[in-house]
Protein backbone atom coordinates (compact mmCIF):
# COMPACT_ATOMS: atom_id res chain seq x y z
CA UNK A 1 0.00 0.00 0.00
CA UNK A 2 2.73 2.35 1.25
CA UNK A 3 4.64 1.41 -1.94
CA UNK A 4 1.51 2.66 -4.17
CA UNK A 5 1.23 5.84 -2.34
CA UNK A 6 4.89 6.48 -2.98
CA UNK A 7 4.29 5.86 -6.60
CA UNK A 8 1.32 8.40 -6.97
CA UNK A 9 2.98 10.94 -5.15
CA UNK A 10 6.17 10.91 -7.05
CA UNK A 11 4.69 10.33 -10.64
CA UNK A 12 2.15 13.28 -9.96
CA UNK A 13 4.89 15.32 -9.50
CA UNK A 14 6.83 14.29 -12.53
CA UNK A 15 3.88 14.81 -14.41
CA UNK A 16 3.16 18.77 -13.62
CA UNK A 17 6.88 18.85 -13.93
CA UNK A 18 7.42 17.62 -17.03
CA UNK A 19 7.78 20.82 -19.36
CA UNK A 20 9.49 20.18 -22.73
CA UNK A 21 8.41 16.51 -23.10
CA UNK A 22 8.88 13.05 -21.11
CA UNK A 23 12.90 12.80 -21.29
CA UNK A 24 13.21 16.40 -19.19
CA UNK A 25 11.79 14.45 -16.02
CA UNK A 26 14.32 10.92 -16.69
CA UNK A 27 16.79 11.85 -14.10
CA UNK A 28 13.94 12.70 -11.14
CA UNK A 29 12.32 9.48 -11.92
CA UNK A 30 16.09 7.44 -12.16
CA UNK A 31 16.56 9.20 -8.60
CA UNK A 32 13.28 8.37 -6.48
CA UNK A 33 13.43 5.11 -8.22
CA UNK A 34 16.83 3.89 -7.99
CA UNK A 35 18.45 6.26 -5.22
CA UNK A 36 15.56 6.81 -3.07
CA UNK A 37 13.11 4.09 -2.75
CA UNK A 38 16.05 1.75 -4.04
CA UNK A 39 13.34 -0.31 -6.02
CA UNK A 40 16.02 -1.21 -8.34
CA UNK A 41 19.51 -0.90 -9.63
CA UNK A 42 20.49 2.07 -12.27
CA UNK A 43 20.94 -0.78 -13.85
CA UNK A 44 18.09 -2.24 -14.04
CA UNK A 45 16.22 1.32 -14.55
CA UNK A 46 18.36 1.86 -18.04
CA UNK A 47 16.52 -1.92 -19.25
CA UNK A 48 13.60 -0.86 -18.65
CA UNK A 49 14.45 2.58 -19.91
CA UNK A 50 15.51 1.10 -23.00
CA UNK A 51 12.41 -1.70 -23.31
CA UNK A 52 10.80 1.55 -23.32
CA UNK A 53 12.22 2.83 -26.45
CA UNK A 54 12.26 -0.14 -28.20
CA UNK A 55 7.94 -0.29 -28.03
CA UNK A 56 6.01 1.85 -30.00
CA UNK A 57 4.20 5.03 -28.79
CA UNK A 58 4.89 8.15 -27.11
CA UNK A 59 8.56 7.71 -25.34
CA UNK A 60 6.74 7.71 -21.32
CA UNK A 61 5.84 4.70 -21.82
CA UNK A 62 8.65 3.98 -19.18
CA UNK A 63 6.38 4.94 -16.75
CA UNK A 64 3.49 2.08 -16.57
CA UNK A 65 7.10 0.13 -16.98
CA UNK A 66 8.43 0.87 -13.63
CA UNK A 67 4.92 0.82 -11.73
CA UNK A 68 4.41 -2.75 -13.22
CA UNK A 69 7.98 -3.45 -12.26
CA UNK A 70 7.86 -2.11 -8.96
CA UNK A 71 4.11 -3.09 -7.80
CA UNK A 72 2.60 -5.32 -10.41
CA UNK A 73 -0.68 -4.34 -11.92
CA UNK A 74 -1.98 -2.18 -8.98
CA UNK A 75 1.81 -0.38 -9.74
CA UNK A 76 1.00 0.14 -13.55
CA UNK A 77 -2.28 1.46 -12.81
CA UNK A 78 -1.58 3.90 -9.86
CA UNK A 79 1.75 5.42 -11.85
CA UNK A 80 -0.13 5.34 -15.25
CA UNK A 81 -3.12 7.60 -13.80
CA UNK A 82 -1.05 9.55 -11.64
CA UNK A 83 1.71 10.73 -14.79
CA UNK A 84 -0.98 11.01 -17.26
CA UNK A 85 -3.93 12.45 -15.33
CA UNK A 86 -2.97 15.53 -13.77
CA UNK A 87 -1.01 16.92 -17.28
CA UNK A 88 -4.10 15.99 -19.14
CA UNK A 89 -6.42 17.84 -16.70
CA UNK A 90 -4.40 20.76 -17.07
CA UNK A 91 -4.02 20.51 -20.73
CA UNK A 92 -7.86 20.52 -20.74
CA UNK A 93 -8.56 23.43 -18.05
CA UNK A 94 -5.67 25.45 -19.97
CA UNK A 95 -7.39 24.99 -23.38
CA UNK A 96 -10.08 26.79 -22.37
CA UNK A 97 -8.05 29.76 -21.49
CA UNK A 98 -5.47 29.57 -24.43
CA UNK A 99 -7.47 31.79 -26.97
CA UNK A 100 -7.83 34.75 -24.79
CA UNK A 101 -3.97 34.92 -24.05
CA UNK A 102 -3.10 33.46 -27.39
CA UNK A 103 -1.16 36.62 -28.30
CA UNK A 104 0.02 38.27 -25.13
CA UNK A 105 3.85 38.87 -25.50
CA UNK A 106 4.29 37.34 -22.27
CA UNK A 107 3.53 33.76 -22.89
CA UNK A 108 6.26 34.41 -25.80
CA UNK A 109 8.96 35.03 -23.49
CA UNK A 110 8.01 32.67 -20.40
CA UNK A 111 7.80 30.07 -23.77
CA UNK A 112 11.53 31.23 -25.41
CA UNK A 113 13.00 31.77 -21.34
CA UNK A 114 12.34 27.87 -20.76
CA UNK A 115 13.86 26.31 -24.18
CA UNK A 116 17.86 26.24 -22.08
CA UNK A 117 16.79 24.98 -18.60
CA UNK A 118 14.55 22.04 -20.90
CA UNK A 119 17.55 21.58 -22.85
CA UNK A 120 19.52 21.36 -19.76
CA UNK A 121 16.89 18.39 -18.66
CA UNK A 122 17.23 16.52 -21.69
CA UNK A 123 20.97 16.42 -21.39
CA UNK A 124 21.41 15.67 -17.82
CA UNK A 125 19.03 12.58 -19.00
CA UNK A 126 21.25 11.44 -21.55
CA UNK A 127 24.23 11.98 -19.31
CA UNK A 128 22.29 9.88 -16.29
CA UNK A 129 21.20 7.23 -18.67
CA UNK A 130 24.52 6.83 -20.48
CA UNK A 131 26.08 6.38 -17.29
CA UNK A 132 24.15 3.51 -15.70
CA UNK A 133 24.69 1.62 -19.16
CA UNK A 134 28.16 2.02 -19.66
CA UNK A 135 29.68 -0.48 -17.98
CA UNK A 136 32.45 -1.80 -20.69
CA UNK A 137 33.93 -0.20 -23.14
CA UNK A 138 32.09 -2.06 -26.08
CA UNK A 139 28.41 -0.38 -24.36
CA UNK A 140 30.16 2.83 -24.58
CA UNK A 141 31.27 2.53 -28.42
CA UNK A 142 27.85 0.97 -29.10
CA UNK A 143 26.15 4.20 -27.44
CA UNK A 144 28.59 6.49 -29.52
CA UNK A 145 27.66 4.62 -32.82
CA UNK A 146 24.08 4.84 -32.17
CA UNK A 147 24.29 8.79 -31.27
CA UNK A 148 26.10 9.49 -34.68
CA UNK A 149 24.04 7.77 -36.86
CA UNK A 150 21.09 8.74 -35.25
CA UNK A 151 22.47 12.52 -34.99
CA UNK A 152 23.75 12.10 -38.86
CA UNK A 153 21.49 9.86 -40.94
CA UNK A 154 17.56 9.40 -40.99
CA UNK A 155 17.58 6.15 -39.87
CA UNK A 156 14.82 4.73 -38.23
CA UNK A 157 15.27 4.26 -34.57
CA UNK A 158 14.06 0.30 -34.63
CA UNK A 159 17.32 -0.48 -36.74
CA UNK A 160 19.70 1.00 -34.41
CA UNK A 161 18.08 -0.33 -31.35
CA UNK A 162 18.05 -3.50 -32.90
CA UNK A 163 22.12 -2.94 -34.38
CA UNK A 164 22.75 -2.51 -30.77
CA UNK A 165 21.16 -5.70 -29.43
CA UNK A 166 22.80 -7.40 -32.12
CA UNK A 167 26.42 -5.70 -31.64
CA UNK A 168 26.33 -6.65 -27.91
CA UNK A 169 25.18 -9.85 -28.29
CA UNK A 170 27.93 -10.94 -31.01
CA UNK A 171 30.83 -9.02 -29.36
CA UNK A 172 30.44 -8.90 -25.76
CA UNK B 1 -12.43 13.28 -52.06
CA UNK B 2 -9.62 15.73 -51.33
CA UNK B 3 -9.26 19.55 -51.85
CA UNK B 4 -5.47 20.45 -51.08
CA UNK B 5 -6.07 24.13 -52.08
CA UNK B 6 -9.09 24.42 -49.33
CA UNK B 7 -8.23 22.98 -46.49
CA UNK B 8 -5.55 24.89 -44.81
CA UNK B 9 -7.28 28.34 -45.90
CA UNK B 10 -10.67 28.32 -43.56
CA UNK B 11 -10.34 28.26 -40.11
CA UNK B 12 -14.20 28.85 -38.55
CA UNK B 13 -13.32 30.03 -34.74
CA UNK B 14 -15.64 26.72 -33.44
CA UNK B 15 -15.10 24.11 -36.41
CA UNK B 16 -12.66 21.90 -37.03
CA UNK B 17 -12.72 23.71 -40.89
CA UNK B 18 -12.50 20.30 -42.78
CA UNK B 19 -16.03 19.90 -43.69
CA UNK B 20 -16.35 16.55 -42.27
CA UNK B 21 -18.80 15.25 -39.85
CA UNK B 22 -17.04 15.70 -36.20
CA UNK B 23 -14.97 12.35 -35.02
CA UNK B 24 -16.90 10.51 -32.29
CA UNK B 25 -15.58 8.57 -28.91
CA UNK B 26 -15.42 5.50 -31.29
CA UNK B 27 -13.26 6.86 -33.94
CA UNK B 28 -11.57 9.24 -31.42
CA UNK B 29 -10.37 6.00 -29.43
CA UNK B 30 -9.33 4.15 -32.85
CA UNK B 31 -7.29 6.36 -34.32
CA UNK B 32 -5.64 7.38 -31.43
CA UNK B 33 -4.68 3.33 -30.84
CA UNK B 34 -3.51 3.12 -34.33
CA UNK B 35 -1.01 6.10 -33.61
CA UNK B 36 0.07 4.82 -30.13
CA UNK B 37 0.69 1.44 -31.90
CA UNK B 38 2.46 2.76 -35.18
CA UNK B 39 4.97 5.16 -33.43
CA UNK B 40 7.88 3.80 -33.38
CA UNK B 41 10.13 6.12 -31.62
CA UNK B 42 8.35 9.30 -32.75
CA UNK B 43 4.90 9.75 -32.57
CA UNK B 44 4.78 12.98 -33.64
CA UNK B 45 5.47 13.23 -37.83
CA UNK B 46 2.75 10.49 -37.88
CA UNK B 47 0.42 12.24 -35.69
CA UNK B 48 0.46 14.92 -37.91
CA UNK B 49 -0.51 12.57 -41.09
CA UNK B 50 -3.38 11.09 -39.42
CA UNK B 51 -4.93 14.37 -37.63
CA UNK B 52 -4.45 16.56 -40.99
CA UNK B 53 -4.07 14.32 -43.78
CA UNK B 54 -5.77 10.90 -43.92
CA UNK B 55 -8.30 11.58 -41.36
CA UNK B 56 -8.57 15.30 -41.98
CA UNK B 57 -9.76 15.85 -38.46
CA UNK B 58 -8.10 19.35 -38.11
CA UNK B 59 -6.88 21.85 -40.79
CA UNK B 60 -2.88 22.62 -40.92
CA UNK B 61 -3.48 25.66 -38.76
CA UNK B 62 -5.46 23.94 -36.00
CA UNK B 63 -2.95 21.31 -35.70
CA UNK B 64 -0.71 23.76 -35.46
CA UNK B 65 -2.17 25.75 -32.90
CA UNK B 66 -2.99 22.51 -30.85
CA UNK B 67 0.49 21.52 -30.82
CA UNK B 68 1.92 24.61 -29.81
CA UNK B 69 -0.59 24.98 -26.34
CA UNK B 70 0.73 21.20 -25.81
CA UNK B 71 4.67 22.53 -26.09
CA UNK B 72 4.24 24.83 -23.45
CA UNK B 73 2.23 22.49 -20.81
CA UNK B 74 3.83 20.03 -18.74
CA UNK B 75 3.39 16.07 -19.77
CA UNK B 76 4.31 14.36 -23.23
CA UNK B 77 3.32 17.05 -26.46
CA UNK B 78 1.63 13.54 -27.99
CA UNK B 79 -0.42 12.96 -24.95
CA UNK B 80 -1.42 16.39 -24.28
CA UNK B 81 -2.60 16.64 -28.09
CA UNK B 82 -4.54 13.57 -27.94
CA UNK B 83 -6.15 14.99 -24.58
CA UNK B 84 -6.52 18.80 -26.61
CA UNK B 85 -8.46 16.63 -29.87
CA UNK B 86 -10.68 14.83 -27.49
CA UNK B 87 -12.07 17.66 -26.11
CA UNK B 88 -12.23 19.48 -29.12
CA UNK B 89 -14.91 17.40 -30.63
CA UNK B 90 -16.52 15.20 -27.57
CA UNK B 91 -15.59 16.84 -24.31
CA UNK B 92 -13.94 14.95 -21.40
CA UNK B 93 -15.30 11.70 -22.76
CA UNK B 94 -13.55 12.51 -26.08
CA UNK B 95 -10.47 13.05 -24.22
CA UNK B 96 -10.33 10.01 -22.05
CA UNK B 97 -11.19 7.90 -25.40
CA UNK B 98 -8.31 9.16 -27.41
CA UNK B 99 -5.74 9.22 -23.99
CA UNK B 100 -6.62 5.62 -23.57
CA UNK B 101 -6.61 4.82 -27.50
CA UNK B 102 -3.25 6.18 -27.59
CA UNK B 103 -1.40 4.16 -24.19
CA UNK B 104 -2.92 1.24 -24.11
CA UNK B 105 -1.58 -0.95 -27.19
CA UNK B 106 2.01 0.68 -26.00
CA UNK B 107 1.23 -0.41 -22.32
CA UNK B 108 0.57 -3.90 -23.36
CA UNK B 109 3.54 -4.14 -25.66
CA UNK B 110 6.13 -2.80 -22.62
CA UNK B 111 4.32 -5.16 -20.43
CA UNK B 112 4.94 -7.80 -22.88
CA UNK B 113 8.68 -6.77 -23.33
CA UNK B 114 8.75 -6.35 -19.04
CA UNK B 115 8.01 -9.79 -18.55
CA UNK B 116 10.65 -11.27 -20.75
CA UNK B 117 13.19 -9.12 -19.14
CA UNK B 118 12.32 -10.13 -15.63
CA UNK B 119 11.99 -13.72 -16.59
CA UNK B 120 14.83 -13.91 -18.68
CA UNK B 121 17.75 -11.02 -17.60
CA UNK B 122 19.72 -14.23 -16.20
CA UNK B 123 19.88 -15.75 -19.06
CA UNK B 124 23.31 -14.09 -20.69
CA UNK B 125 22.45 -14.47 -24.09
CA UNK B 126 19.32 -12.13 -23.16
CA UNK B 127 21.41 -10.27 -20.88
CA UNK B 128 23.80 -9.19 -23.73
CA UNK B 129 20.73 -8.61 -25.79
CA UNK B 130 19.64 -6.24 -23.43
CA UNK B 131 22.66 -4.40 -22.32
CA UNK B 132 23.32 -3.67 -25.84
CA UNK B 133 19.30 -2.67 -25.98
CA UNK B 134 20.40 -0.30 -23.14
CA UNK B 135 23.59 1.52 -24.76
CA UNK B 136 21.35 1.98 -27.89
CA UNK B 137 18.23 3.50 -26.14
CA UNK B 138 20.99 5.66 -24.74
CA UNK B 139 22.64 6.54 -27.89
CA UNK B 140 19.12 7.58 -29.11
CA UNK B 141 18.98 9.89 -25.80
CA UNK B 142 21.87 11.10 -26.77
CA UNK B 143 21.19 12.07 -29.96
CA UNK B 144 18.33 14.05 -29.16
CA UNK B 145 20.10 15.92 -27.03
CA UNK B 146 22.84 16.91 -28.98
CA UNK B 147 20.03 17.94 -31.64
CA UNK B 148 18.26 20.28 -29.14
CA UNK B 149 21.82 21.46 -28.21
CA UNK B 150 22.97 22.52 -31.62
CA UNK B 151 20.46 25.62 -31.87
CA UNK B 152 21.74 27.09 -28.83
CA UNK B 153 25.50 26.50 -29.98
CA UNK B 154 26.01 30.51 -30.67
CA UNK B 155 24.12 31.94 -27.46
CA UNK B 156 26.65 31.63 -24.54
CA UNK B 157 24.08 32.67 -22.12
CA UNK B 158 21.23 30.13 -22.69
CA UNK B 159 24.79 27.39 -22.75
CA UNK B 160 25.48 28.09 -19.27
CA UNK B 161 21.52 28.05 -18.01
CA UNK B 162 22.06 24.12 -20.18
CA UNK B 163 25.67 23.55 -18.33
CA UNK B 164 23.80 24.98 -14.85
CA UNK B 165 20.55 22.90 -15.26
CA UNK B 166 22.86 19.37 -15.76
CA UNK B 167 25.13 20.56 -13.24
CA UNK B 168 22.20 20.53 -10.35
CA UNK B 169 20.70 17.62 -12.11
CA UNK B 170 23.39 15.01 -13.34
CA UNK B 171 26.36 15.77 -11.28
CA UNK B 172 24.72 16.98 -7.94
CA UNK B 173 21.92 15.09 -8.30
CA UNK B 174 19.49 17.52 -6.88
CA UNK B 175 15.83 17.05 -6.73
CA UNK B 176 13.52 18.08 -9.56
CA UNK B 177 11.26 20.53 -7.86
CA UNK B 178 13.43 23.00 -6.26
CA UNK B 179 15.85 22.72 -9.04
CA UNK B 180 13.60 24.08 -11.47
CA UNK B 181 12.02 26.45 -8.67
CA UNK B 182 15.33 28.05 -9.05
CA UNK B 183 16.18 27.34 -12.77
CA UNK B 184 13.34 28.31 -14.87
CA UNK B 185 12.88 32.41 -13.82
CA UNK B 186 16.98 32.21 -14.10
CA UNK B 187 16.56 30.71 -17.70
CA UNK B 188 13.63 32.93 -18.76
CA UNK B 189 15.09 35.83 -16.88
CA UNK B 190 18.74 35.44 -18.74
CA UNK B 191 17.06 34.45 -21.85
CA UNK B 192 14.85 38.12 -21.63
CA UNK B 193 17.89 39.79 -20.56
CA UNK B 194 20.00 39.02 -23.03
CA UNK B 195 18.14 38.47 -25.95
CA UNK B 196 18.02 41.86 -27.78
Amino acid sequence: MSTLVALAVIFTQLSLLAFGGGNTILPEMQRQVVEVHRWMSAQDFSALFALAQAAPGPNMMVVPLVGWHVAGWPGLLVSSIAKFGPSSILTGVVLGLWRRFKDRPWRKVVQAGLVPMTVGLVVASAWLITEATTTEWLLGAITAAVAGLSAATKLHPLWLLSGGAIAALVLL
Amino acid sequence: MRSPSSSAATLPPDGTGTGKPPPGCADLFLGFLGLGLMGFGGVLPLARRMLVENRRWLTPDHFTELLGLCHFLPGGNIINLSVAVGLEFRGVAGAVSALLGLILGPTAVVVGLGVLYDGYKDDPTLQHIFMGLAAAAAGLLVSTAWKMLWPLRSRPVALAIVLLTMLAIAVLRLPLLPSMAVLAPLSILATWRFSR
